[in-house]
């Protein structure tokens, strides 16, 4: 037996509606403990970080070009750029390495 | 309709949500539509993978639910490993819900709340003070139309855009996280260190035997609570009321 695919983008959905929607209707108000505080304070920044790197080596189709996107995007961000201009700078990095690469 | 009566302050942030959202949506577009080849392998139309993309705005989870439905993996099986891989929103939302203005109506937290997605969360916390829910609408207006459309793209045209076009689109959204976490930690030696470990961390997990096996979504739910446990307990925040005084 098939089962419905309409049936299965609706429980991808309602799934994953609930876990982004809970947190944010359920905790109204500021967490008073100190760690949880700091633990909330940290995770964007760790979780971003993780989900950069080694990631960022595998989403170009050589590992060098990704790891001068890398580069590109700390110097640039560590400048100031706003997030345009850094999300731009990489993907231009990015072409460029892939156009020369090849010629090595 | 209280919602949508626009005040001065909420035109703003929800111009410069729409501008931040451009590039969110450039790359969605790219990275989407090789959401849509899994989709269209998985045996879905190009209307249901636009609804599926539509509906959830979730990469990795997505993928994997595809995978699952091609699979002809039952419901249950299905919704599980859809909260696991998708368990980092959880995360976010936590994150959310500690910068959201105690007074912000129940509607705006619901719609918000469609729209935490790596990309809408990162741009959305790195701005200062309470988080504007006009701010996300923009943003999400931007992007969440072009991740939908992206996959239906994909589904119906699989592999027509260059290699090359989209390694280079690929980065965009690595590029917004980098904008996100750099400039504090350029003000903030531990945040700077905490990065570099977590770049660390992450190449260790993704390489080392055993624990690579384990999905990108679990290794990123594991190391994000583990370092961000180990960096509250070794670096607690002051609270806001007390470094006031």
């Amino acid at each position: 037996m098939t089962n419905n695919p309409y049936v299965y983008i609706l429980i991808m959905a309602v799934v994953t509606y609930a876990i982004r929607v809970l947190p944010l209707t359920l905790i109204q108000k500021q967490i008073k403990s100190q760690f949880l505080q700091s633990f909330l304070y940290y995770v964007p920044y760790v979780t971003l970080a993780v989900m950069t790197f080694p990631a960022i080596l595998d989403a170009t189709q050589s590992p060098i070009s990704g790891l001068c996107a890398l580069i590109a995007g700390i110097i640039t961000a560590w400048l100031g750029a706003s997030l345009f201009k850094v999300a731009v700078s990489c993907c231009a990095v990015v072409f460029i390495a892939e156009l020369i690469i090849p010629l090595f | 309709m209280k919602l949508l009566r626009l005040n001065k302050n909420n035109k703003t942030a929800f111009i410069e949500g729409m501008r931040n959202g451009i590039p969110i949506g450039l790359g969605y577009l790219a990275v989407s539509f090789s959401l849509g080849i899994a989709a269209r392998n998985a045996g879905l139309s190009a209307f249901q993978s636009f609804a599926a993309s539509f509906l959830c705005n979730a990469s990795a989870g997505e993928y994997a639910g595809f995978t699952l439905i091609a699979a002809n993996a039952a419901y249950i099986e299905l919704a599980l490993i859809t909260l696991i891989v998708n368990a980092r929103y959880l995360l976010m939302g936590c994150a959310m819900s500690q910068r959201m203005n105690p007074k912000t109506k129940l509607g705006h937290r619901l719609l918000m709340g469609f729209g935490i997605t790596d990309e809408l969360f990162a741009i959305a916390i790195s701005r200062q003070g309470y988080l504007n829910p006009y701010y996300s609408y923009g943003a999400m207006l931007m992007s969440v139309p072009f991740w939908a459309t992206g996959t239906a793209l994909g589904t119906i045209a699989g592999n027509l855009m260059p290699l090359r076009a989209v390694s280079a689109f690929s980065v965009a959204l690595y590029g917004m996280f980098l904008a996100v976490i750099i400039p504090p930690a350029r003000k903030d030696k531990i945040i700077a260190g905490i990065i570099v470990f977590c770049f660390a961390a992450s190449f260790c997990a993704a390489y080392l035997p055993m624990v690579s096996e384990i999905s990108a979504g679990v290794r990123t739910i594991i190391l994000t609570v583990v370092i961000s446990a180990c960096a509250a307990i070794l670096f607690p925040k002051k609270q806001p009321a007390e470094e006031e005084k």
